[in-house]
């Protein structure tokens, strides 16, 4: 994006984005585009420039504006009441998702959009979430105009059909603040009531102290019981009911064994129990659950078709245009489908061609020509003139979105696998009912209330809190420094499974390639006029293969063209400087033999007043270190690849597979049907796979995957529903990220190993009958940080070592 | 020791009064969104317009 492109590189004052030409000035100040000059002017109109103020260069770039009516779906009852989280006669209240919110001169400036439209109330960002809340007055300004505004000054909202089809679920954790709040507070005020007991002067207390003591530790007891640690019971609960043992039936036995053994104490005027351990317990344990729920509130990890898809299309209609909402579609319409939109749904083309883009859809990375009346699949992107579609299949029965319908969508993801702290409970809970069976048999034989003390001792100190402790902090750690590496993973359970892949998939295009940056190079030597002219040819072309000859070419001067020409499929022409210039394939210029010959990428050849001066080579660049990772990676796993696109690049990528010795299988021309398949036919035969696809075409094999990574150039674009967002630049580390996993899963089973030393200790104390509660006061907090501490420690240490 | 009870009231009602504190700020949203208002509180007021 900031390849110098003038010589001396001077910023647009508004998106920081070099000016190509320094004609557009206001103000004194440069501009990119005539759009950035319009935003600037806009604000410095309404005494707004403090957003230049507080970051440099803070604005988005408005190069490109949108059509007229783009937002006109939001007219529509339906969709706008679907948008709207509160509304009145007067007041309606709504958030958007504005991906482009980015520094702190956008919250400044979203906050007061009040000055720009008086009829707006109020508004409010929030950065993280890169969300905007309005409150506007509903009969001053419609939803729409809102909308335009916003976009105008390049914060345009990201509307999907998803949005519309569901309200948006408000995900907080303040239940969980307050329950770690009441827990704490009980905590607190409970080891200092037992203080007297700590310093063994429980009985020396009158019993008015007593009294007291015993009535306030009950109280705060209570909240704590029911409400913060409600959720262990109701998942051991749910766990039993299935048969399943998970880590949370030992914890809730730990507890209720606290309690009424407490409660005993109190009764029967012995001590005054363990509660200060209990609140204690819970509130550690509520701790980790907090650190282990690291989100990332604007990433989406369940995405979609819908939010890919358009939410509205432009509807022919008798020869007029109407805006609808896509879900108001009906087989048999006629749309309007412009330059860079999707088509919404299966169609045939009315208009007589148009190219198309499937990469995303289908991975093949060139352009489809298509035909009148030829059948054109949803999810393609337009690219080129707009055409007229008529619709033959409804959305969600299209080609493509039928994926959805298949029956992997439909299971709630890999819920039931149990987890590595569950399983460990299974075992764990036997061995300790097993302890206190027998221990509590050998103290019957001598005292039966030293008996039930011994068995509710060892089923206190043996709550699993230090092991319950010792995956949230291992894995919640290791989760925050793959964040901060741009590998952003859907939960901490990811982790775990990666230790237990056998097996990877790649897609192709988008995964493996990089499509933004390819390789360009000419056949043979271009003077400086030719320069000139086939930069200026390539200025007045959006199609990515000139935007790719434009910023490769050097010249300095764009030259006006007349009669620019452009053929979808063939290529271009035009007068520059009254030489006739034209670059194209090479049947359409009409080099005979095709040189240069190439196997990977697209040739673009160049004919200056009817001379041929040679061609373009634009190669399909692989990702840097592609070899490293797949070398890395083939010691360890099985390799396949499996691409939608053609088999064009099948000889380099067989030859490299063959110079690393990895014997996968290298399939081309798959449908997503057939990528699904292929991993449904791996995991058939023992294999555990993990995906790595980036486009709506990997959307099936990604979720039939034990594992799916999504490969994305941006993670606030759309990814396919996926386990773990891989941030492009960082597709080199996938080696190490994959060992940081696997490090981290034996940090986990040596703090396990730790904490069940301290149970040991603690068993034993409880088995011979002195557990005091000073012993459990001291073991169970101690126990807990130490494993907090060296789970913390050992997993930064960790990613240090591997440099990540 | 009886001057204990007293003390005792007190210092649980200081703490139940914190307790109320954050409950309040929960519910009220303050935990929602913990980046924006760092960042919010540093900009300069308009003097006047």
């Amino acid at each position: 994006m900031y390849e110098t492109l003038v010589e001396k590189d001077t910023l647009c004052y508004h998106c920081g984005d070099p000016c190509r030409e320094t004609k557009i000035r206001f103000e004194e100040k440069h501009f990119c585009c005539n759009g950035c000059k319009a935003v600037y002017s806009l604000l410095s109109e309404n005494n707004l420039c403090t957003y230049y103020n507080l970051e440099e260069n803070p604005g988005n770039n408005a190069a490109t504006p949108f059509f007229k009516d783009k937002f006109s779906f939001l007219d529509d009852k339906s969709v706008s009441a679907q948008l709207m989280e509160f509304s009145d006669g007067d007041v309606s209240k709504v958030t958007f998702f504005v991906p482009s919110i980015h520094c702190s001169s956008c919250i400044w400036l979203l906050e007061k959009l009040y000055k720009l439209n008086p009829a707006i109330k109020s508004s409010r960002t929030n950065f993280v979430k890169k969300e905007v809340s309005i409150t506007f007055h509903n009969k001053e300004i419609s939803l729409k105009q809102l909308v335009e505004l916003l976009t105008s000054i390049g914060y345009e909202p990201q509307i999907n059909l998803i949005d519309l089809e569901q309200k948006k679920q408000k995900k907080t954790n303040n239940k969980l603040y307050i329950k770690i709040g009441i827990a704490g507070f009980a905590f607190g005020n409970s080891m200092m009531f037992s203080f007297p007991d700590y310093l063994d002067a429980w009985q020396a207390l009158t019993p008015d102290f007593k009294m007291v003591f015993s009535v306030l530790n009950i109280l705060l007891a209570i909240p704590v019981l029911f409400y913060s640690a409600s959720d262990y019971f109701i998942s051991s609960f749910k766990g039993l009911r299935k048969k399943i043992l998970n880590i949370d039936v030992p914890i809730s036995i730990g507890i209720l064994a606290l309690v009424s053994r407490s409660l005993y104490e109190i009764l029967s005027g012995t001590g005054l129990g363990y509660f200060d351990s209990f609140t204690g317990l819970v509130f550690f344990l509520l701790l980790g659950r907090l650190f282990q729920e690291k989100t990332y509130a604007t990433l989406s990890f369940e995405r979609d078709y819908k939010s890919y898809f358009p939410v509205s299309v432009t509807l022919v209609e008798a020869g007029s245009y109407k805006i609808i909402p896509v879900s108001k579609l009906n087989i048999g319409d006629t749309i309007l489908v412009r330059n860079q939109e999707l088509i919404p749904a299966d169609a045939v083309l009315v208009s007589p061609k148009g190219s198309i883009d499937y990469s995303f859809v289908t991975g093949e990375s060139e352009l489809v020509e298509k035909r009148q009346n030829e059948i054109l699949y949803a999810g393609g992107r337009l690219s080129g003139p707009t055409i007229e579609i008529k619709i033959v299949k409804k959305v969600s029965q299209s080609y493509l979105t039928k994926l959805w319908n298949n029956d992997v969508f439909k299971e709630e993801g890999h819920a039931e696998l149990s987890s590595l702290s569950d399983k460990i409970a299974q075992n764990f809970t036997f061995i300790i009912l097993g302890i206190a069976v027998i221990a509590g048999g050998y103290w019957l034989t001598v005292d039966w209330k030293m008996a039930i003390n011994v068995v509710s001792a060892i089923l206190i100190i043996a709550c699993p809190c230090a092991l319950a402790l010792s995956i949230p902090f291992s894995f919640g750690n290791a989760l925050r420094v793959f964040g901060n590496n741009k590998f952003y993973l859907k939960n901490i359970r990811t982790i775990e499974l990666i230790k237990s892949i056998t097996h990877i998939i790649f897609d192709k295009t988008g995964t493996l390639t990089w499509q933004q940056k390819p390789v360009i190079s000419f056949s043979e030597k271009l003077n400086k006029n030719d320069e000139e002219l086939v930069k200026s040819l390539t200025n007045n072309s959006v199609h990515p293969i000139s935007r790719y000859i434009f910023n490769f070419v050097k010249g300095h001067e764009i030259l006006p063209s007349e009669d620019f020409v452009e053929i979808s499929g063939k290529g271009m022409l035009a007068r520059v400087n009254n030489h006739d210039v034209r670059l194209g394939s090479a049947a359409w210029i009409g080099v005979e033999n095709e040189q240069p010959q190439t196997t990977e990428g697209s040739v673009a050849h160049l004919l200056i007043d009817g001379i041929y001066k040679g061609a373009f080579i634009i190669k399909n660049n692989y990702r840097p270190g592609l070899e490293n990772v797949l070398q890395k990676l083939s010691g360890d796993f099985k390799i396949d690849l499996i691409s939608g696109d053609n088999a064009r690049a099948k000889d380099f990528l067989s030859k490299l597979f063959k110079k690393l010795k990895i014997v996968g299988e290298l399939k081309f021309d798959q449908s997503p049907f057939d990528k699904q398949e292929f991993i449904g036919h791996l995991q058939k035969s023992g294999e555990k796979t993990l995906m790595i696809g980036d486009g709506l075409n990997d959307a099936g094999a990604l979720k039939q995957s034990d594992l799916g990574f999504s490969v994305s150039e941006d993670i606030n674009a759309f990814s396919p529903a996926c386990d773990a967002i891989l941030y492009a630049n960082q597709f080199e580390k996938l080696p190490l990220f994959i060992k940081y996993a696997k490090s981290s899963y034996n940090t986990v089973r040596i703090s396990f190993i730790l904490s069940f030393l301290y149970n040991s200790i603690g068993i034993y104390f409880a088995v011979i009958g002195a557990l005091s509660p000073l012993i459990a006061a001291i073991l169970m907090p101690l126990s807990s940080i130490s494993v907090v501490i060296f789970a913390t420690l050992s997993t930064r240490i960790n990613a240090k070592r591997l440099g990540l | 020791m009886e001057v204990l009870f007293i003390l005792i009231g007190v210092s649980f009602t200081v703490a139940v009064g914190f307790l109320v504190a954050f409950l309040i700020s929960v519910k009220k949203g303050q935990f929602d969104d913990q980046e924006t208002p760092a960042i919010r509180m540093l900009f300069d007021d308009d003097v006047k317009n």
